[in-house]
């Protein structure tokens, strides 16, 4: 179906770009198809917010910053999950048409915007910061570079999209997604953090049924080395503090609870 | 029509959950009252999340000397004493404590050598004072209060917008909103409300706000018959993107000019220097040696005996620096300045301004640790807003209360930057407890008028039965246009009475706009409400700037260049009467003598700024 009129106002010899927008609801849905002029540096989202103000006024779509700043415009771009607001139209080729659709992964609303409170619901139930008590609250930079790295995830949740235990399997109810993976990992190596998740890890969050293909890493924004970086040393804790007694007695004796 | 709404009761109502939303429903809840937390967005992604250079607060860990009184000072003058000498007080007083607090939650802070939280140089602080996690500190703060938010007990709605402030007499009785998903309205009772929305920026066509913010709170507190202030005072942030145009307006940190980025134009000159208060030059480095010496100390964290780059003069100036360079055609290709950071190691660059790194890297093609970056004023922050108690934060109407952005008296004529995540902490946090505070004191939660909650959803829903009508988009183009052109950087006596003409216009094709579609998560009908906030809002700052007929702080008249003594003793205050927008000028709060003598023990007194 095409919905991007002729001649797109008058302005013939401009590029245009071919965007096919999922367009429906629950209720069902289809590609619609929208002729976009095209400005040097123009972004995907800058074609969505031309298609509102030009052609579909209630074109449904989240966003906030503009600038992969706050995660809200997460969708899939010919197929990939990205952020709209930092792909440039520019890197697909001439006369290429541009697919967007919502995040499979998540219940749709309504055309570029799904339902992602699961995961808000998730959030909710990671026990929080708990400083160990007497901490001197001092510490070197290089023992929270890596906890920082954690702490720019934007919460766009392209990693709980492209994951196969969420996205083919439909494991939402025992398995958290790479997303709190990160989350749990900054809190587990914050310095002077006293709370002992490895527990929930295990038997709430499913971190063992991550078989690690590195998909959540590949399409992370911020370049967080999710799998390598939060989710392998977080699968050696667990079997750390599960299987190793001795460590258990050890770090009880440090004061990390059970 | 008679929809059944859905209804919720709180002790507090919170409206906006960026960081000074989340702050005070952290701090209501505490207290042990029931608070609902009400947003646009979705949780953490409100404009707080952008916020880049840092949080400022006199923590000394960088430079011993400073102290909550200096702090104070830079603050005053940064607000050409417009202040209220209250809030800035107790802002500058109680920041490094809710630092700390932010980081007893969970927050980690950049480190100093000894393992404390590090601090950088920001424009208009006398010392380094930023406390910061590279370029992100805005996503640090709102993931640490949101983290902090959802085990507080207190309920969320997500996606739902408030569309006006319901009242029993006087004094508010709860609010009226919409859930962007269904579109369906929700009843919120509430002993008492606290405005946290942010900004206006969305009047203007170049901003580096988002969406969401179109003056909600102001022009809702302003239909609910509160005075708003200071409405003339729009901060224009000196370095947004200029290039590409669909960038155009996103912000630059302050903190590329924090590490020593340098302001040059077309012909290569460092024009900064020439357009340094001379009031103020004294605390500037002489020259190009002692600038780059007070660079090398700050990458080596050691205290500098140099005395600051030029470019770190507070937003208004650079704003109005860089506007005037373009304007007498030395400006970039593609109308800014140049900002260079790009002769410091690039390993530098990458690791303190990671995220500026990327966003010139993906959205310009520009490599900042090899090239400069082209930069150029952007409608940023509203230092006007809400009139507050400042220990309270309780607004003019009872049960009413404001925090953060939309709340005013804070940051006087222009903001420093850094000051607004102090503001949201400090303020937040009170407007929290006095709201909770007041909610304690009543017995029963008042009563909701039901005609009044049916003739607003009646008119909410109108632009749906509209056979035809304009785009909304077509207004709020028209709208940014207007402001962008009339209501600027620099404005004159002609051109704000034309805005408040062409606003009057825009307000009747507002109120007669069409809206396509269902109500299922419609952004054109999200948007035709928005407009009437932000048409409210406009008039506010367009009626305001007409009567300073004076140039202060972010407030510059090419009519009336210099400041007028008459002048600095007024806020201007927005009211609605029965014939419309009333705009007076009202006393400003007179400083106590004590808080007075600071100013005066100083070798620099507090001259006004030359204007220019």
């Amino acid at each position: 179906m095409s919905a991007g009129a002729s001649g797109n106002g008058g302005s013939g010899s401009a590029r245009e770009a071919l965007v096919r927008v999922f367009r429906g609801d629950a209720s069902g849905g289809q590609d619609v198809e929208y002729r976009v002029p095209i400005e040097p540096g123009m972004v995907v989202l800058d074609a969505i917010h031309w298609i509102q103000a030009h052609r579909a006024p209630d074109l449904a779509v989240r966003w906030n910053c503009k600038a992969a700043k706050c995660g809200s415009c997460s969708a899939e771009v010919n197929g990939k999950p990205s952020l709209m607001c930092k792909t440039r139209m520019d890197h697909f080729a001439a006369g290429e048409a541009v697919s967007v659709r919502p995040m499979k992964t998540f219940p749709l609303v309504k055309d570029l915007v799904t339902d992602v409170s699961w995961n808000f619901e998730v959030n909710k139930r990671i026990a929080p910061f708990k400083p160990r008590p007497g901490a001197e609250w001092k510490w070197q930079q290089s023992d929270i570079d890596r906890v920082q790295e954690f702490r720019k995830c934007i919460e766009c949740f392209l990693c709980q999209d492209v994951c196969h235990v969420l996205r083919a399997h439909e494991l939402k109810h025992k398995f958290a997604g790479p997303r709190f993976f990160v989350r749990i990992a900054a809190l587990e190596m914050h310095p002077i953090d006293g709370e002992d998740r490895t527990k929930f890890l295990k038997e709430t969050a499913g971190l063992g049924l991550c078989n690690i293909t590195k998909c959540c890493t590949e399409v992370c924004p911020e370049d967080i080395h999710i799998t390598d970086n939060a989710i392998i040393p977080l699968k050696e804790r667990v079997v750390d503090q599960h299987y190793d007694f001795l460590r258990l007695i050890w770090n009880k004796l440090r004061g990390k609870s059970d | 029509m008679s929809e059944r709404y859905e209804t919720h009761e709180h002790d507090v109502l919170v409206i906006g959950a960026g960081g000074a939303g989340l702050r005070a429903a952290i701090e209501a809840s505490a207290s042990g009252v029931s608070v609902g937390l009400v947003c646009k967005s979705l949780l953490g992604k409100a404009h707080t999340v952008m916020a880049e250079g840092g949080v400022a607060a006199a923590l000394a860990h960088m430079d011993p000397q400073d102290g909550w009184q200096t702090h104070f000072m830079d603050t005053m003058k940064g607000g050409s004493f417009l202040n209220h000498w209250r809030m800035a007080q107790l802002h500058a007083q109680e920041a490094p404590d809710r630092v700390r607090e932010l980081e007893q939650w969970g927050a980690l802070f950049d480190r100093t050598p000894d393992g404390r939280i590090l601090q950088r140089a920001f424009g208009g602080h006398t010392w380094k004072r930023l406390a910061h996690v590279g370029d992100r500190t805005g996503l640090e703060m709102i993931r640490t209060l949101q983290d902090k938010g959802v085990h507080s007990g207190l309920d969320v709605y997500m996606e739902c917008t408030v569309t006006r402030l319901l009242k029993d007499g006087d004094r508010i009785a709860g609010a009226l909103a919409y859930w962007r998903e269904s579109g369906r309205f929700v009843v919120f009772r509430a002993k008492a409300v606290v405005i946290a929305t942010g900004g206006i920026g969305k009047s203007y066509r170049v901003t580096s706000n988002s969406w969401e913010y179109t003056g909600d709170g102001q022009a809702l507190a302003y239909d609910a018959g509160a005075e708003l202030i200071d409405m003339e005072f729009v901060q224009f942030h000196p370095t947004g993107m200029v290039w590409p145009p669909g960038v155009m307006g996103l912000l630059v940190t302050e903190g590329v000019r924090g590490e020593g980025g340098i302001l040059r134009n077309s012909k290569g000159e460092r024009f900064m220097w020439k357009y340094l208060p001379d009031a103020r030059r004294h605390e500037y480095a002489e020259n190009d040696a002692e600038a780059r010496q007070w660079v090398e100390d700050t990458v080596a964290g050691r205290a500098s005996q140099a005395r600051r780059p030029p470019e770190l003069s507070t937003r208004d100036n650079v704003s109005r620096a860089i506007y005037t360079e373009v304007k007498e055609s030395r400006g970039t290709p593609h109308g800014g300045a140049y900002l260079d950071i790009s002769y410091l190691p690039a390993e530098r660059v990458k690791r303190k301004l990671p995220s500026m790194y990327h966003q010139f890297m993906e959205l310009a093609d520009v490599d900042i640790t090899k090239t400069p970056m082209e930069v150029g004023p952007t409608t940023h922050y509203m230092m006007g807003g809400l009139r507050v108690d400042p220990d309270t934060g309780a607004a003019t109407v009872p049960g009413l209360f404001a925090a953060g952005e939309a709340a005013a008296g804070m940051h006087g004529a222009n903001r420093l930057g850094g000051n607004s995540l102090s503001d949201l902490l400090v303020f937040g946090r009170r407007a929290g407890a006095g709201a909770a505070a007041h909610a304690r004191k009543l017995s029963s939660m008042p009563p909701v008028n039901d005609a009044e909650i049916e003739a607003d959803t009646r008119a909410l829903l109108a632009p749906f039965e509209r056979s035809s009508g304009e785009s909304p988009y077509e207004v709020h183009r028209a709208l940014q246009d207007c402001m962008d052109r009339l209501v600027g950087i620099f404005r004159v006596q002609a051109d704000l009475e034309a805005a408040v003409e062409t606003l009057e216009a825009l307000r009747r094709r507002a109120a007669a706009v069409r809206v396509e579609g269902t109500r299922m998560f419609n952004p054109g009908w999200h948007l035709a409400r928005d407009l009437s906030n932000m048409i409210c809002v406009s008039e506010a700052i367009a009626r305001s700037a007409a009567l300073r007929k004076e140039s202060r702080g972010a407030h510059s008249r090419l009519d009336f260049p210099g400041q007028d003594p008459a002048l600095a003793q007024v806020n201007f205050r927005v009211t609605r009467s029965a014939s419309g927008m009333r705009v007076e000028p009202t006393p400003l709060p007179q400083m106590p003598a004590e808080l007075r003598s600071l100013f005066d023990a100083k070798p620099a007194p507090a001259k006004q700024e030359a204007a220019r």
